[in-house]
């Protein structure tokens, strides 16, 4: 066994007891923790191995949400249908975005200003449809929670910490996989230099869109779990620029590119903003916007002293590759 | 010999400046030709009409009989002409391997094979001991011959050359003159020259157009251009020592 999968042995072992030590609050943070991490393992896909800078990636959360959340308010269909549906939904929306920018050009910058914008606009969108409950939300009925409804999927809070835990190990997987795909080579060409990748065959914009496409469909399982999780939707919040930037932290401060940075990443994130939420409450300090403060300042210490993030250097001194 | 590359009548304007007027020459299977000439000839533009970077406005490019003109570079690539670019294009954070490995994809169907024909490739260069560095850190010289890698490794029937002796040292040029000799003989690619360093395309080059403004001024051996009364005025000057 290698060093890394020791290590990754270990740490799937204590994520996986975790729920019989941790009280309701740990196991809350930790399912946040793994959220995040997840999320932004699938904003990684799209920026992190094909080059391709997403600033809305809040939009195809939303869309899962509001996709299984509707069939489930609206038909009482659970989550197992609407997971497909929230994929396809999502996975179209991103195909559409890309086509559009690639077709014409749009790239870098411009491109992550449309990704802002599409988010933006359905926000707005969705604030003016009757489905979606518009800027009242809409609210997923709550059964008891005492018992596992796996159906439904509903249950305590540990239920949903493993759902998070199966899903963050699975897109740990299926990363490491297409890292070592011919899509990961295609798309860290692209990344690294889109010239030189067309020039060696490579049908750039199909492989970005396929980019797009998986970074979609993996999001919207996000959003799928968020409504289950929180039972409320609205379009202000779940479409909000605030929270696309919340997925993309998680990968910036762990390692952009890299298959650990955006766990690591995230769990570092969620904690300091725990414990400054907390320190601020100890304190009496309960300004609005502290926590953003002190997330500011942290971005700006990983960019000037580790901009490859945390995990590079980290993982150079255990020496694990990547 | 049957031709490989024919280009006809071709001609590409950029905002009213024409920079190919109306360009044929030939080249044969298994040749090694060069396409020369003066600064701002057009040689650059010639040289991304083959590429696919841009579309002719007139003219045509037939490769193995088929037209190819208009096509996308990938659609180049994969009609078998391989290429490199004169401001060599690395992917600086993959390994010189997996630099490789991404055109050996176009070949082989899995990633163990593409890692297996990119490291023959590699052997073939010199550049096996430098297989794990980011490509970012090679010299000058060692950039050139991974684009020669990437660009091989697609299995290219034809292998343009765009000014790939630029920036190098004699000594550096004579040893790439070495390789590409190399590799016409064992494994008989047809190679096309563009190139402004005249000890490599004299040193490689069995056939060679000459292009002023934007047209094939004249085409022969190494020895019959350079006695070539019109590439003589135009090109190469009276003082020009070979």
């Amino acid at each position: 066994m290698t060093r890394a999968a020791r290590l990754l042995a270990i740490l799937l072992v204590a994520a996986v007891v975790f729920p019989w030590i941790a009280g309701p609050y740990a196991l809350s943070v930790a399912t946040l923790i793994l959220y995040f991490a997840y999320t932004s393992q699938a904003w990684n896909v799209m920026m992190g191995f094909a080059g391709q800078l997403s600033l809305g990636h809040a939009l195809y959360v939303g869309i899962g949400a509001y996709a299984a959340g509707a069939l489930y308010y609206h038909l009482g269909i659970g989550p197992w249908a609407g997971l497909p549906l929230a994929i396809a939904v999502a996975a179209l929306a991103g195909v559409i975005i890309g086509w559009l920018a690639f077709r014409f050009g749009v790239a870098g910058v411009y491109f992550a200003l449309l990704t802002i914008a599409f988010a933006e606009f359905t926000r707005i969108g969705f604030d003016h449809m009757a489905w979606t409950g518009g800027p009242g939300g809409m609210f997923l009925p709550v059964a008891e929670r005492d018992h596992i409804d796996l159906l439904h999927f509903r249950g305590p809070p540990a239920l949903y910490y493993y759902a998070m835990l199966a899903l963050t190990a699975g897109a740990l997987a299926l990363c490491a996989r297409l890292l070592d795909s011919r899509a990961g080579y295609y798309w860290r060409a692209i990344r690294d230099n889109e010239d030189a990748a067309q020039a060696l065959g490579v049908h750039v914009f199909r492989w970005k869109l396929l980019a797009v496409a998986i970074s979609a469909g993996m999001t919207a399982i996000s959003g799928v779990f968020f409504a289950f999780y929180y039972n409320n939707l609205f379009p202000e919040q779940i479409f909000s620029t605030g929270r696309s930037i919340e997925i993309i932290l998680g990968s910036v401060i762990g390692g952009v590119g890299t298959l650990f940075g955006p766990i690591l990443g995230a769990a570092a994130l969620t904690l300091l903003s725990e414990a400054v939420t907390a320190a601020l409450a100890a304190l009496g300090w309960e300004v609005p916007g502290a926590k953003q403060v002190v997330y500011g300042v942290v971005l700006l210490g990983v960019v000037v002293f580790l901009p490859h993030g945390i995990w590079p250097p980290l993982a150079h001194r255990l020496g694990i590759r990547r | 010999m049957t031709e490989l590359l024919r280009a006809h009548g071709l001609a590409k304007s950029f905002r009213g400046l024409k920079a190919v007027a109306s360009a044929s020459f030939d080249v044969a299977e298994g040749e090694i030709a060069a396409l020369i000439g003066p600064n701002g000839a057009g040689k650059t533009t010639v040289f991304n009409l083959i590429a696919g970077v841009h579309a002719p406005d007139a003219g045509t490019i037939h490769f193995g009989g088929r037209p190819i003109h208009g096509l996308r570079p990938d659609q180049i690539c994969a009609a078998g002409i391989g290429r490199t670019f004169q401001l060599v294009k690395p992917f600086p954070t993959l390994s010189v391997l997996d630099n490789v490995v991404v055109g050996a994809l176009r070949v082989e169907r899995t990633v163990a094979g593409a890692r297996a024909a990119a490291l023959a490739v590699l052997g073939r260069l010199g550049l096996e001991a430098r297989a794990a560095h980011p490509a970012a850190t090679l010299t000058l010289s060692d950039r050139r011959r991974l684009e020669i890698a990437r660009a091989l490794a697609t299995r290219p029937r034809l292998l343009l050359l765009d000014e790939v002796m630029a920036g190098l040292r004699p000594t550096e040029c004579d040893q790439l003159v070495e390789v590409f000799r190399g590799l016409h003989r064992s494994e008989g690619v047809t190679i096309l020259l563009i190139e402004h360093v005249m000890r490599a395309v004299m040193a490689l080059a069995q056939r060679i157009a000459v292009l002023d403004r934007g047209e094939v001024i004249a085409t022969g051996t190494p020895g019959e251009v350079v006695n070539d009364p019109a590439v003589l005025s135009c090109y190469l000057g009276e003082d020009t020592e070979l």
